[in-house]
């Protein structure tokens, strides 16, 4: 469908090497990971953050061990 | 990564002043977006990616005290991130799946192209490709990082990263131009089993954990 198009111009798989210039889409991981940077954390992150400063980090095991209860 | 204290300010027993727990918390908040983002592209599924990144959070909040202040945290995390990915990878075998919520948001639309390149397309494939180039990828092209900082991340050498960016590159954009992008169902199981063959290696030889 929208990925079945036909190639116009020149595109970037040319015999100039792995990294010529940036493909057209290369904008696109950008937009990808940006959209996600730019979301609004999630209230779990917070409550996360919230809840670091009870765990000595000193305990590292324990604090390990939280982690896997937590994440399911 | 290296717990050897010789330089270090910090009591040996990894005891951190209140302040070097402050700064290293709000250090730690402000790479929280970018460890989501760096984690949605690994493994494409929000829900498993944000569950990824509660992960790195507390095993970078356990080892605290092997934080460099003045280095990078989003790099220092992200190998983290990087390394809690492929274990889970491995144990769990989930599977990279797609982010309905990118569906259908034009990317782009080149001149001379009927359809335009979709938001989805490039996430498709993005998930298709190996973990190992997936990452290499994302850290330079998407997270902004140098060929040397996604080195250090990856643990490989700098010429490896620009190898494994340049073939993702090239099958992104075979993938694209071609309208060759799997599809949901069958094709993901061919992809996926590329990438679990190639983790075994990624997890082997590389992980940057092990090094001193």
């Amino acid at each position: 469908m929208a990925s079945n198009f036909n190639q116009g111009g020149s595109n970037g798989e040319g015999d100039d090497g792995a990294h010529s210039r940036p493909p057209e889409w290369a904008d696109g991981l950008k937009q990808l990971y940006d959209s996600v940077v730019e979301e609004a954390l999630p209230d779990s992150f917070k409550d996360l953050l919230d809840r670091l400063d009870a765990i000595d980090p000193a305990r590292g095991k324990g604090a390990a061990r939280d982690g896997r209860d937590t994440s399911q | 990564m290296s717990d050897g204290p010789a330089n270090d300010e910090r009591e040996p027993g990894g005891s951190l002043s209140a302040i070097d727990k402050a700064s290293f918390k709000r250090e730690l908040t402000d790479v929280v977006p970018h460890l989501r983002a760096f984690a949605r592209g690994l493994c494409g599924r929000p829900d498993l990616a944000d569950d990824l990144v509660q992960e790195t959070l507390l095993k970078a909040w356990a080892a605290q005290d092997r934080f460099e202040p003045g280095t990078s945290m989003r790099a220092w995390t992200f190998v983290i991130l990087r390394n809690a990915y492929l274990t889970d990878m491995r144990r769990n075998r989930f599977r990279g799946e797609y982010d309905e919520g990118v569906a259908e948001r034009i990317l782009t639309a080149p001149a001379g192209q009927e359809e335009p390149i979709h938001l989805s397309d490039l996430h498709r494939a993005l998930l298709t490709l190996p973990a190992e180039r997936r990452e290499a990828l994302l850290l330079v092209g998407a997270g902004g990082f140098s060929y040397e900082e996604a080195a250090q991340i990856c643990g490989c050498a700098v010429g490896t990263i620009k190898s494994r960016v340049g073939r993702a590159r090239a099958a992104l954009t075979e993938m694209l131009a071609n309208g060759s992008i799997p599809r949901r169902s069958s094709d993901d199981d061919v992809a996926h089993s590329a990438i679990l063959e190639e983790l075994d290696e990624v997890a082997a030889g590389n992980g940057v954990s092990s090094r001193p």
